[in-house]
């Protein structure tokens, strides 16, 4: 069993000044399931792909059944067997399935699309897919195209799959089906290597897990002997605060009401339905809801970005008007720069941070002048405070990069998502509005992140933080909203001093999923 | 009437098959993920280098054969033409230069070179004061006797063989790119180069190539001009950059698929020699007439993006250089 397939050597790789993989010496066995675990930044996609030709390492040696081998393309990679499931899926929109399944096969053989559809259909069964060969990719949904990469692999006879965190942009259903694939992949003797930051799924898939930290190889463990905590301090090096604190503000002005709010998208299909609530300074508040319920559309509506229709109303009220009578200002019809010639301080983080949030090509100094470089009313622009500020950020929330006029796009996600929340926080405002800000970030930078938004809770801002991962939630939010398709199916409030049964993720859950949790019960009944 | 249509599908068809050939090459090269602007400037290349090694050909012998014309004419062309298009590749692809301004870079290249030899060759030529391959010329306009049979052997079969060859490539192209396996391929790099990469596709030399032979079929365009069209000799008048441009919006008219360029040349031929036989247009209203084919390719391109026909769509990383470890 414990036959080595495949040994790295002092594997190297660097990209400019960073060092993505210093001395890798891993060995990987045969027919086995090996979870690649670390942090955001250290090292696992890289070196992956090095195995499937994507990148040539700088130093080192890769050593397969014994023979030293030289992979400088993904053809020499496939020859040798070896295939990879790219996080980013690498297919072609416009082609059917099964035109995806044979690029670059053969190119001297025909093109029998019927010839090829039955050897799908043959793979699919083996291991229990289901793929339509005709199907076009952008009529796919993101499990299928998954489904369809690794049947790529296969097809293409890979012996040794390597999946970059396949779990990522499936559901819980999804990602069980995916598991169970890859142990019939195992019983019909592949090697699977799966990278993930993900302790929970390592530990329920994995034969053994191997941990990189900052690009360098810490250890392997057979997966029976490891635990979360354990794992956890093999991938971080030092112990980490794994509770999140939640300080409780002594003042919660109402700053924005929200009532009536309807959205319907380009599709016609109502994507916000009667929305109300209220949002406190001082206060975290958390939207939970499946993917696509309305988070996005909600948080766009209150930055001026959707076109809600009649009747919605979004009032917002100065902090210090404490004043009943004064009233607040409507931002609903308002685009996001007369909200700012208000005076009212929003900042959004939103989810696609490279295109909605910053501008790639642009170093940290210019990204920070988009802000502001109307501010200083003449035509040129100042360059002086951007520079300091970004200096100011790199520094207090540690950026890793070669300096601060490196395009942002050439950081990794982690430090990208810093410069973004920096930017943004240093506006101070009095709403911040944030939308998956962890997502894909490891845990340091996740705690930093937590760190950096109970700051502005207790300078009095809201915070309202559309989360995905509810043990999160429900440790750093005071009050949390949870979206079903569109609508406010539930709200959950942490009481500091009382008691707080209710307020864990076991009701969100539900609530995620149209039941309401009082009648359980009964729901479920029905549904039987 | 009668007359006069045949005349304006016989012109039509000439015209169209300028265009046509600069069109397939284009389609080729965009298939592949570059956008060459160059167009143009390939089709003078095509048609200076042609006119050129036939008139040094013609001038060398007594008595010229035809057949050994043709094939210099054409090997020549392509080659040059393909040359044009390396430089291009070399530019674009191994430098990764801005494929727009490379392009554009090119076509002025292409129609300086030209016109500069072509006006050289009118000097060489001497007393005439206008280069002439009569015989090369003829055995591109030769046609078969079918052309007399009736109005339908004339409107069928009174071109020279380039036009049927046009036709020819157009079919072929179209089956390469959707029916075989290199075709795919080719069209995978155009779509996404990162997907072709991972697939053990050799992004770098499929474009390459592409390139290079989308631009000699290019230059195939400038041959059929020079030697067809206007009858073996040469004009530095400008009209081989038009008929460049139109092959380009061609390529949009056709929503990139190469079966279309045969009838979309035509139809651009007989919008842009309609002027003629419409009574009563002076000179002014001529020239918004020979707008139309650019007209029809807008029409084209706002109703492929309202109805979001995401097969209509030119190649997803259509301009982009692609570079594997790039993060």
């Amino acid at each position: 069993m414990s036959e080595t397939v495949i040994e790295l050597r002092n594997v190297t790789k660097t990209f400019g000044s960073v060092t993505s993989n210093d001395h890798v010496s891993m060995k990987i066995e045969k027919g086995e399931i090996l979870a690649l675990l670390g942090e955001n930044g250290s090292g696992k996609t890289s070196l992956m792909n090095m195995l499937s030709g994507i990148y040539f390492p700088d130093e080192g040696e890769i050593i397969l059944n014994g023979k030293p081998v030289v992979i400088r393309d993904p053809r020499d990679a496939y020859e040798l067997g070896i295939g990879m499931v790219h996080q980013h899926f690498k297919l072609v929109d416009v082609f059917t399935a099964s035109e995806n399944m044979i690029l670059g096969i053969d190119p001297k053989a025909k093109l029998d699309r019927r010839k090829i559809a039955a050897q799908i259909k043959e793979i699919c069964d083996k291991y229990g897919f289901v793929i339509d060969p005709d199907k076009k990719v952008y009529d796919m949904s993101v499990s299928e195209k998954q489904t369809l990469e690794i049947v790529k692999v296969l097809y293409r006879g890979a012996d040794i799959l390597i999946l970059d965190e396949p779990t990522a942009v499936l559901t819980p259903q999804e990602t069980e089906r995916l598991f169970d694939v890859v142990r019939n992949m195992k019983k019909n003797g592949k090697t699977v290597i799966i990278i993930t930051h993900k302790l929970h799924e390592v530990l329920s898939i994995s034969d053994r897990v191997a941990i990189l930290r900052r690009g360098q190889y810490i250890g392997t463990v057979n997966t029976s002997e490891a635990t979360e905590s354990s794992l956890t301090e093999m991938m971080v090096g030092k112990k980490v605060e794994l509770n999140i604190e939640r300080p409780v503000a002594d003042k919660k002005p109402l700053l924005l009401e929200v009532r009536n709010l309807n959205c319907i998208n380009p599709e016609g299909l109502q994507v916000l339905k009667d929305i109300n609530f209220d949002v406190y300074g001082g206060e975290i508040l958390g939207i939970a809801g499946i993917s696509g319920s309305g988070q996005k559309e909600l948080l766009e509506s209150i930055a001026g970005l959707q076109r809600n229709e009649k009747g919605s109303s979004i009032i917002y009220y100065q902090p210090h008007s404490r004043d009943e009578s004064i009233d607040g200002d409507q931002l609903v019809g308002k685009s996001p720069r007369e909200i700012r010639d208000l005076g009212i301080r929003l900042s959004f983080v939103p989810e696609d941070r490279l295109g909605m949030g910053l501008v790639g090509s642009m170093g940290m100094t210019e990204n920070m002048m988009l802000k502001d470089y109307r501010s200083n009313g003449h035509i040129f622009t100042d360059v002086k405070k951007p520079r300091q500020l970004a200096e100011k950020i790199k520094d207090e929330l540690e950026v890793v990069t070669p300096g601060i006029s490196t395009p942002v796009k050439n950081l990794s996600g982690g430090n990208v998502q810093k410069v973004l929340v920096g930017r943004e926080i240093a506006a101070s405002p009095t709403v911040l509005m944030t939308a998956y800000v962890v997502r894909g970030l490891d845990i340091n930078t996740s705690y930093t992140i937590y760190h950096l938004l109970n700051e502005q809770k207790k300078k009095g801002s809201a915070v309202i933080f559309v989360g995905e991962d509810l043990d999160v939630m429900v440790a750093l939010c005071d009050r949390i909203i949870v979206l079903c398709d569109g609508r406010i199916n539930g709200v959950l409030e942490y009481k500091p001093d009382g008691d707080n049964k209710d307020f864990n993720k076991g009701n969100i859950g539900l609530m995620m999923t149209k039941i309401d949790y009082r009648d359980t019960a009964d729901g479920g009944k029905k549904d039987e | 009437m009668a007359t006069s249509l045949i005349q304006l599908l016989l012109g039509a068809v000439a015209f169209g098959t300028v265009i046509m050939f600069g069109c397939i090459g284009e389609i080729i090269t965009e298939k592949a993920g570059n956008l060459n602007l160059g167009v143009p400037g390939i089709m003078y290349l095509g048609g200076i280098a042609s006119l050129a090694s036939v008139f040094i050909y013609e001038g060398s012998t007594d008595a010229p054969n035809k057949i050994l014309c043709v094939i210099i004419a054409l090997l020549s062309a392509f080659i040059a033409s393909a040359l044009g298009g390396l430089v291009y590749a070399f530019l674009t692809i191994t430098l990764k230069a801005n494929q727009n301004v490379t392009g554009l870079t090119l076509t002025i290249f292409g129609s300086g070179v030209a016109n500069f030899f072509g006006g050289s060759l009118n000097t060489l030529a001497g007393r005439f004061e206008q280069i002439a391959v009569p015989v090369t010329s003829s055995a591109f306009k030769a046609v078969t006797p079918l052309s007399k049979a009736g109005t339908v052997g004339k409107v069928l079969f009174s071109y020279g063989f380039m036009v049927y060859l046009a036709v020819i490539t157009a079919v072929i192209t179209h089956y390469f790119l959707n029916h075989t396996r290199r075709g795919l391929n080719l069209r995978t790099i155009g779509e996404n180069p990162a997907a072709a990469d991972a697939a053990g596709i050799n992004v770098t030399k499929n474009k390459y190539l592409a390139i290079c032979i989308g631009a000699g079929i290019s230059g195939f365009g400038g041959v059929y001009y020079v030697m067809d069209y206007i009858k073996g000799t040469w004009a530095n008048d400008g009209s081989i950059e038009t008929l460049g441009w139109l092959a380009v919006a061609l390529v949009i008219f056709t929503t990139w698929k190469s079966i279309n360029a045969i009838w979309g040349a035509y139809l651009f031929g007989i919008l842009y020699w309609m002027y003629l036989y419409i009574p009563g247009l002076t000179r002014s209203s001529q020239e918004i007439f020979k707008m139309l084919p650019y007209v029809v390719t807008i029409i084209v391109l706002i109703v492929t993006s309202l109805r979001n026909s995401k097969d209509k769509q030119p190649p997803a990383a259509l301009g982009l250089p692609y570079f594997r470890e790039e993060r």
